[in-house]
């Protein structure tokens, strides 16, 4: 793909770490929404190329991260029937519930698939009409529009055996509990791009308004993020709080029309628990009244199951950049990428998991 | 000492196998899981009868003759998949884990368990593709052995093949050699076979031009062998790919491993289908690709060496070992940054997004 290929050009990437490093003259805070900016950063080490003082802290934007233990085990539950044919996206396999993960039970005879689509469960749905097929819809607004294209499907094309287990989760009002928390350092978002491209930009100028924070829409190869990095220091220097959209080959403002008109239908906005931060009003869809029979966690009764996070985990406080991950008693302990304990040490996109691998270098360097 | 023996409070952090009490499919993937599995449950109830230093083949002195010995099972999904099939890697596997250790590869055994209601057709191609590769190779198959599961038991075809081949005197070639200032090598584009069988797997398929690269690499350790320099290393990056086979390499030698990823050799249709996947191309599963340790100096000479095989032509040097960081792999990225290259845990996933 020679389109992406420009945009990770190392003589570019230098000259905007120069316009960084020239605009920059205090410390500032900022946080890249999305998992997938996280995963860039450490990928390509941009964090390490920052003026001094410049300080990523990587948000809420992982959405294998952020799923609740509750729903993870609500997952388990319906995974284990016999009658079910379990899908899910690869890297949800392996996230711990209170007990076991999908792994688990894919092991004691649960028949449970990786698939790239929804609407390839959809498709193994129609193929296996003697087996109840269900799909693990969980996502910020990237992945929900193809969730709700697979319901309108079933239901249109009469699929019964299909159902939905929904735990879709919303950027802004993630972005607002972390203003709102009295001990938030964040001054500044790098918003995610692909987030935009769905759901355009109208809902991000109230929150610059409202919290006084530059909002940067940004995009996920390296020239992408050191763009939006350098525009959010330009700004926060500036002592401007402006929305700014640095990912225009992506993201409208208007976001896509089509997309946000099948959400409407499909979902509803409810409140969500977020792994490791707890529940925020308003931050996550259900299915809406009119496809509530594709809802799995009602079909298969699962509503009743209540799980409790780790009370030992502070990944809500690393989340929000209030501590670093190692300062977490159970870092490398209890907790490890391995056997995470919060959202942030899940994926490898999360802070303590990166951190957990990073830091191991950094300990060796010491010696 | 039987299973019931075994220590399960003994096994340590940070990565205790206890977490899960019955196999997964991680405990195959090549990783940190595999490691522990062998370590930690093998290796101890195998007691003093085991005798393993853990390498792709085991080396041991009959009569006077170094013979390397190794066998390996191939259970791939699909059976068929672009540019080859389980055939080809059961022949080509085990020959290369006996080249790995600079030997030249002379018989093999293949052991067949079929699942009950498999089509003879099937087994046919399978057969057929396993003779075809054993010729290629140049590699007698002089024994074997064939049971039936019931359906439900087994999938289709696995096949189980071990080897012995002959080691030159005066070759040394095994994972703790690895020195400060060696070169690291690569015989070629890394990541394509993983990627030609994950392009058509269930739930999937994607269309790509990838075909797997599963070769038989004696010939070309032979033409590396021949420069007389002293190679330390070699090694097949297969499962894990190049991250796992360079981690293992680095803790056996107790020495850093720093990889320019400028430098590695990735086709374009590998990163694009990485990028759409998630999937980083260094823990992505090679058949036809070696990694070497030589010593630096004659770093030029092996990869000229290399590049006249047919199946060296893309070898280039990817990185050294260093006297920083021991026992981790760290690459220097494309913008000037470092990144940890860690090993896979379990099983490659494609990530959501």
């Amino acid at each position: 793909m020679k389109y992406l290929d420009e945009f990770s050009n190392p003589e570019l990437a230098r000259k905007l770490l120069d316009q960084i490093h020239a605009a920059t003259t205090q410390p500032w805070a900022m946080m890249e929404v999305c998992g997938g900016q996280t995963h860039s950063i450490i990928r390509h080490g941009i964090d390490q190329l920052l003026p001094e003082g410049v300080e990523m802290i990587h948000g809420p934007g992982c959405p294998v991260c952020v799923t609740p233990l509750e729903i993870i085990d609500k997952a388990l539950a319906i995974a284990e029937r016999p009658e079910v044919i379990f899908c899910s996206f690869g890297d949800m396999l392996r996230v711990p519930g209170s007990q076991k993960d999908l792994f688990t039970i894919k092991s004691q005879g649960g028949d449970v698939r990786v698939v790239y689509s929804p609407l390839d469960a959809l498709k193994l749905a129609r193929e296996n009409p003697d087996r109840e097929v269900v799909f693990f819809g969980i996502g910020f607004e990237t992945t929900a529009p193809a969730n709700a294209m697979t319901v309108y499907q079933a239901k249109r094309l009469n699929v019964p055996n299909f159902s939905l287990l929904v735990s879709h989760v919303l950027v802004p009002p993630a972005i607002a509990a972390i203003m709102e928390s009295p001990t938030c350092r964040v001054q500044a978002f790098l918003a995610a791009g692909h987030v935009c491209s769905v759901m355009g930009t109208a809902e991000y100028p109230p929150l610059t308004e409202k919290y006084q924070v530059p909002i940067v829409v940004t995009g996920f190869e390296p020239l992408d993020i050191l763009e939006g990095i350098r525009r959010t220091v330009v700004q926060l220097e500036a002592g401007r709080h402006e929305l700014e959209n640095a990912y225009p080959r992506a993201v409208r403002a208007e976001g896509n029309p089509a997309a946000m008109e099948m959400l409407r239908d499909v979902f509803e906005v409810t409140d969500r628990s977020w792994r490791g931060i707890g529940m925020i009003p308003g931050s996550g869809w259900k299915l809406s009244e009119r496809y509530a029979d594709f809802d799995a966690e009602q079909r298969f009764q699962v509503t009743d199951i209540h799980t409790d996070e780790s009370p030992i985990c502070r990944s809500g406080e690393v989340l929000q950049g209030l501590i670093k991950p190692h300062e977490c008693a159970a870092f490398g302990k209890e907790c490890t990428p391995r056997n995470p304990l919060g959202a942030t040490m899940v994926s490898s996109e999360g802070a303590c998991a990166a951190y957990y691998t990073y830091r191991r270098l950094e300990l060796v360097e010491a010696r | 000492m039987t299973p019931n023996d075994l220590d399960f409070e003994g096994w340590v952090c940070p990565a205790p196998l206890r977490d899960t009490p019955a196999i997964v499919m991680g405990h195959g993937g090549g990783g940190a899981m595999s490691g522990e599995l062998i370590e930690q449950l093998f290796l101890p109830a195998f007691g003093s009868a085991a005798r393993a230093d853990l390498g792709d083949s085991a080396l041991v002195t009959v009569d006077g003759a170094r013979l390397a010995f190794s066998t390996d099972s191939f259970v791939v999904k699909p059976m068929f998949f672009p540019g080859g099939s389980i055939g080809d890697l059961a022949v080509n596997g085990t020959v290369n884990d006996l080249a790995m250790v600079g030997a030249t590869p002379l018989f093999l055994s293949t052991a067949f368990i079929l699942a009950e209601g498999t089509e003879l057709a099937e087994i046919g191609r399978v057969a057929t593709a396993i003779g075809k590769a054993a010729e290629a190779a140049g590699v007698q198959l002089v024994t074997g052995d064939t049971k039936v599961v019931d359906s439900g038991s087994g999938d289709g075809v696995y096949v189980n093949t071990a080897g012995i081949g002959v080691v030159p005197a005066g070759v040394d070639i095994n994972p703790t050699r690895a020195t400060v200032g060696d070169a690291v090598l690569v015989s070629g584009d890394i990541g394509v076979h993983g990627i030609a069988v994950m392009s058509c797997r269930e739930g999937l398929e994607f269309g790509t031009t990838v075909v797997s690269d599963t070769a038989p690499l004696h010939g070309l350790v032979a033409d590396m062998l021949a420069t007389g320099a002293d190679v330390h290393v070699l090694r097949d990056p297969t499962r894990g790919g190049v991250a796992a086979t360079l981690n293992e390499i680095a803790r056996a030698s107790r020495v850093g491993i720093e990889l320019v990823e400028a430098d590695l050799p990735v086709p374009e249709t590998v990163r694009d289908a990485c990028g759409l996947l998630g999937l980083d191309p260094l823990q992505v599963a090679n058949e036809g690709k070696l990694l070497a340790i030589v010593p630096a100096d004659r770093a030029e000479e092996v990869l000229d060496a290399m590049r006249r095989h047919p199946l060296g032509q893309g070898a280039r040097r990817i990185g050294s070992c260093v006297a920083d960081h021991p026992r981790m792999v760290v690459a220097r990225t494309g913008l000037g940054g470092t990144r940890v290259v860690d090993l896979p845990i379990g099983e490659q996933l494609p990530r959501i997004c």
